[in-house]
């Protein structure tokens, strides 16, 4: 992969999450290039789905620090979603209520900046940015299979399609990095098929992919880099090939008690297998870092 | 009689129509038409029964109900049977809508003839024609539940020239104004001929609404939007040059005031899902701040701000609680801001009440309010005096009618630009997920606070105009709940029956529970039982209002063509409400 040589799009460094005294993820660095899938892996509960609402702001990490493309980013969603970074839900969030298309413009908020003036007012701009943005909406509903269906209430819709809308509407904010939470769950095999496809053509677009799923023949085929998450702690992370054939994951999926902590040693030993290991910040830097973030008062600016 | 009428019957559907049913059909036609008939008899013999039903030879009072719901279930009747020219009338089916038909003629006629026995005191009130009318009304209800079902999806209209469907909906708007002209004009000091009116009303909708005739008109409307509203403003401008008692254009005006501060609020609950259970409070911000600045002699500010100065004032004042208020509390979620918006309310009342020079500063004269607002005036226009346009008098209360109009239509227009656009795209998206919402990048506080603080912005300018047509404020007209409106009960209410996140909801939803207290004095102790009579049967019944909105209508059909919303809801919802209020 010379996907390294690039400075990556995401990187996570010691993001650690505590709820009480459960740690549900500890220390976890993960980097993501442009143009790379990645995929997260992991048992029930390993802690994957807290590690996205980490990196998306939904979560305030305990510890640690999630920078896009350089910058570290303040723990809060909708600066997240504004710098580059969407996702979609591991249990279908969608608008309910709302049409198709209507869910779909929700998700083009950041990249238009229509206020209620000028919405009262309704001047040219205001309508040339509407135009705009239903075309743009209507394009990534024709790229996701579901531009026949923009009337519909999203809640009316098949599950699978209820999915691919998700996906529609996080890439309406024109994302660098596309994080999927499980987006083949409860799907056929055709339309997993189909997901797949769909996964490739948006990184052929230009963005980069982190997938969470459950599915491994999915994620084999797709990801240029797996990491295992085993309880919170990142256990392995290289390529499908690297991981499938790692005893400790096979262990961790059969359901074979886990006997001891995964040694820091140990996944150090992976990562350095691995040509170029992401440079990494100290965690006592990673700490200030978060610190400032939750203090900024950032709700009010635009 | 009946036998003849069966023959056209079987030109289109030869093999599909069983006798029986064409049978069953032409008996309700009968029925229908012996109904019309029996309003043309005495139904008591002495006038004391408001209306005077003692003529022979024209009807008069609850009779014109029972004679016009006896003419539709005939010519209902008659499009069933397939009738030429008639079948636009049952695009979706007749025999619901026939039940509904029968079932208003009858209610309304047996209330009218039971009302008659127990005011009067005894049966023997009755003439011959009352007991004919009782019992020709009761044979189309049994006809038309011994139809069989006949509802399909509402079939695509025959091609009409644009200017035959404008014409439709300027008619519709006519009748409208007609409906509403009679309902308001009922006689206040007998309940009987409104309680009539809403039997007779509740009936006819529901049974247009099975027909699909209602569905047509909201495509027709939704078609010709420009044309509507023009329509819909024009019928609300003319309203007072109709009214013969200055007391029913005063109803239109609490009803347009009642009706713009219901549209505020449903900014904030309907679009944005924001429980703001203070909202009156934000009114009374705006009716002091321009009672105050309005040159009153009672006022303790001693300025005399031009209206238009007062009316901005009121509504930057109100912005500015809104925003005070909003700002801590909108960063919570869930029901923090109802809580603190309870508080604020009763805080707002009990403040004014002591802000009266000894038990704090002295701004608002305490209980007493401030009285003495004195008369509008603009470009020389006194809104007190009597005004003649085109030879019809506008007096007071008309003048103040066509002033709350406009802020009516302002407010119509803030609510529809703001609601579909980006923001009102936001405000939806944080009412059905705002973990969803804040991960598409809607910044979830500073939309809310947007919301909350248009609503209570808007409130205040109501507020401003309504000072000075009651041209005194006191606090006790800013209660969280109370016998009469506003109170943030009230409004909440009227949003939520008419129908959250819709214009004609809250609209429709302030006018019902307005004009029924009103007009049924004897309701005015037990208003507050009613609401939540009337909000349980529509929670179980028709969750979305009684106006849907068009996202839950889209529920209805999800193939996109257009279809009755609410179906099933409708018919039970207002069976419901008819028996709790009869
Ligand atoms: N808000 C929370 N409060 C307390 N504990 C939480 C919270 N969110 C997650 N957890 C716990 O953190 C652990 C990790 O949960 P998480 O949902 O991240 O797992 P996951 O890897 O996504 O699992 P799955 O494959 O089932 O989706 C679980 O033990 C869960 O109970
Ligand atoms: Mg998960």
């Amino acid at each position: 992969m010379t996907t390294t040589t690039t400075s990556p799009v995401l990187t996570a460094t010691g993001v650690t999450m505590r709820f009480g005294g459960l740690t549900a993820v500890q220390s976890v660095d993960l980097d993501v290039h442009p143009g790379e899938i990645v995929g997260l892996i992991g048992p029930n509960g390993a802690g994957k789905t807290t590690f996205f609402n980490c990196l998306t702001g939904l979560y305030v990490p305990t510890e640690g620090s999630v920078a896009y493309q350089g910058t570290v980013l303040p723990p809060k969603p909708h600066l997240v979603t504004q710098a580059g970074i969407a996702r979609t839900f591991q249990n279908i969030r969608l608008f309910a209520n709302m049409t198709v298309l209507e869910n779909v413009l929700v998700g083009r908020h950041t990249r238009t900046r229509e206020g209620l003036w000028s919405a009262l007012l309704r001047g040219p701009g205001f309508k040339r940015a509407e135009a705009a943005s239903k075309t743009r909406a209507m394009e990534l509903l024709e790229f996701t299979g579901l531009a026949d269906k923009a009337d519909h209430l999203s809640r009316n819709l098949p599950y699978g399609e209820q999915r691919k809308l998700e996906i529609a509407r996080a890439l309406a904010s024109d994302p660098g990095l596309l994080l999927l939470d499980e987006p083949t769950a409860g799907m056929n095999p055709q339309e997993t098929r189909a997901t797949e496809e769909l996964v490739f053509a948006i990184r052929d677009l230009g963005t980069a992919v982190l997938v969470i799923e459950h599915d491994m023949r999915f994620i084999f085929n797709l990801c240029d880099r797996v990491a295992v998450l085993v309880q919170g702690q990142k256990l392995v992370e290289g390529t499908s090939e690297v991981v499938q054939s790692d005893e400790r994951v096979i262990a961790a999926y059969l359901g074979t008690p886990f006997e001891g902590a995964p040694g820091a040693e140990e996944a150090a030993e992976v990562e350095a297998a691995e040509a170029g290991a992401a440079p990494r910040a100290t965690g006592g830097a990673a700490q200030d870092e978060a610190q400032r973030g939750t203090t900024a008062r950032t709700e009010d600016g635009q | 009689m009946t036998t003849d009428k069966t023959q056209p019957t079987a030109v289109r559907k030869a093999g599909a129509t069983a006798p029986r049913t064409t049978l069953l059909r032409a008996l309700t036609a009968a029925g229908g038409a012996a109904a019309v008939v029996s309003t043309f008899l005495a139904w008591t013999w002495t006038a004391e029964f408001p209306g005077d039903l003692t003529f022979y030879g024209y009807p008069g009072g609850l009779q014109l109900l029972t004679l016009v719901l006896g003419i539709a279930t005939a010519v209902f009747a008659l499009a069933a049977l397939d009738l030429k020219g008639l079948r636009w009338l049952t695009p979706s089916g007749s025999t619901q809508a026939l039940r509904l038909l029968a079932l208003g003629t009858f209610a309304v006629t047996w209330f009218t003839v039971i009302a008659i026995a127990v005011d009067l005191d005894g049966l023997v009130n009755l003439e011959p024609g009352g007991w004919i009318a009782a019992v020709v009304t009761a044979v189309p209800v049994a006809t038309t539940f011994l139809l069989p079902d006949d509802s399909r999806p509402l079939c695509r209209p025959k091609e009409l020239p644009s200017w035959a469907e404008i014409l439709i909906i300027a008619a519709v708007f006519a009748v409208g104004l007609y409906v509403v002209n009679y309902g308001i004009q009922t006689d206040a000091d007998h309940p009987e001929p409104f309680l009539g009116f809403l039997i007779a009303v509740g009936f006819a909708a529901v049974a247009l609404a099975k027909a699909g005739l209602i569905g047509r008109i909201s495509e027709l409307t939704s078609t010709y939007r420009s044309v509507t509203l023009v329509a819909a403003l024009i019928t609300a401008i003319v309203f007072p040059f109709f009214q013969d008692k200055s007391s029913f254009t005063e109803l239109g005006v609490n009803i347009a005031i009642f009706a713009t501060v219901a549209l505020g609020l449903n900014i904030v609950v309907g679009l944005a899902g924001l429980l703001d259970l203070g909202y009156v409070a934000f009114l009374g911000v705006g009716a002091y701040t321009a009672a105050l600045v309005s040159g009153s002699t009672a006022s303790t500010i001693d300025v005399k701000f031009p209206f238009w100065a007062a009316v901005i004032t009121g509504g930057v004042v109100s912005l500015i609680f809104g925003v005070v208020i909003g700002a801590p509390t909108l960063r919570l979620r869930g029901d923090y801001l109802a809580i603190v918006t309870l508080g604020f309310g009763e805080i707002f009342r009990l403040a004014m009440l002591n802000l009266d020079g000894t038990s704090g500063p002295s701004v608002t004269n305490g209980p007493d309010g401030i009285p003495n607002i004195p008369p509008l005036e603009i470009f020389g226009f006194n809104f007190n005096d009597d005004h003649s346009v085109g030879g019809l008098t506008l007096d007071s209360n008309g003048n103040y009618y066509l002033l709350m109009l406009l802020v009516t239509v302002l407010v119509v227009l803030i609510f529809s630009r703001a609601g579909n656009s980006r923001i009102g795209r936001a405000w939806v998206a944080i009412r059905e997920d705002e973990t969803a919402a804040t991960a598409m990048g809607i910044n979830g506080f500073r939309v809310k606070l947007i919301a909350f603080a248009l609503g209570a912005t808007l409130a205040g300018v109501a507020g401003a105009v309504w000072a000075h047509f009651q041209s005194t404020v006191v606090p006790e007209q800013y209660v969280f709940a109370g016998p009469v409106p506003p109170n943030s009960t009230f409004l909440v209410a009227a949003v939520i029956l008419g129908g959250m996140g819709t214009i004609g909801g809250p609209l429709l939803g302030a006018t019902l529970l307005y004009l029924i207290p009103k007009k049924l004095e004897f309701l005015q102790d037990y208003q507050l039982l009613a609401f939540g009579i009337a909000l349980i049967l529509l929670m179980r019944f028709r969750p979305e209002g009684i106006v849907p909105n068009r996202r839950q209508q889209l529920e209805y059909h999800e193939t996109g063509q257009l279809d009755v919303p609410g179906a099933t809801g409708l018919k039970d919802s207002a069976v419901g409400v008819t028996k709790a209020e009869a």
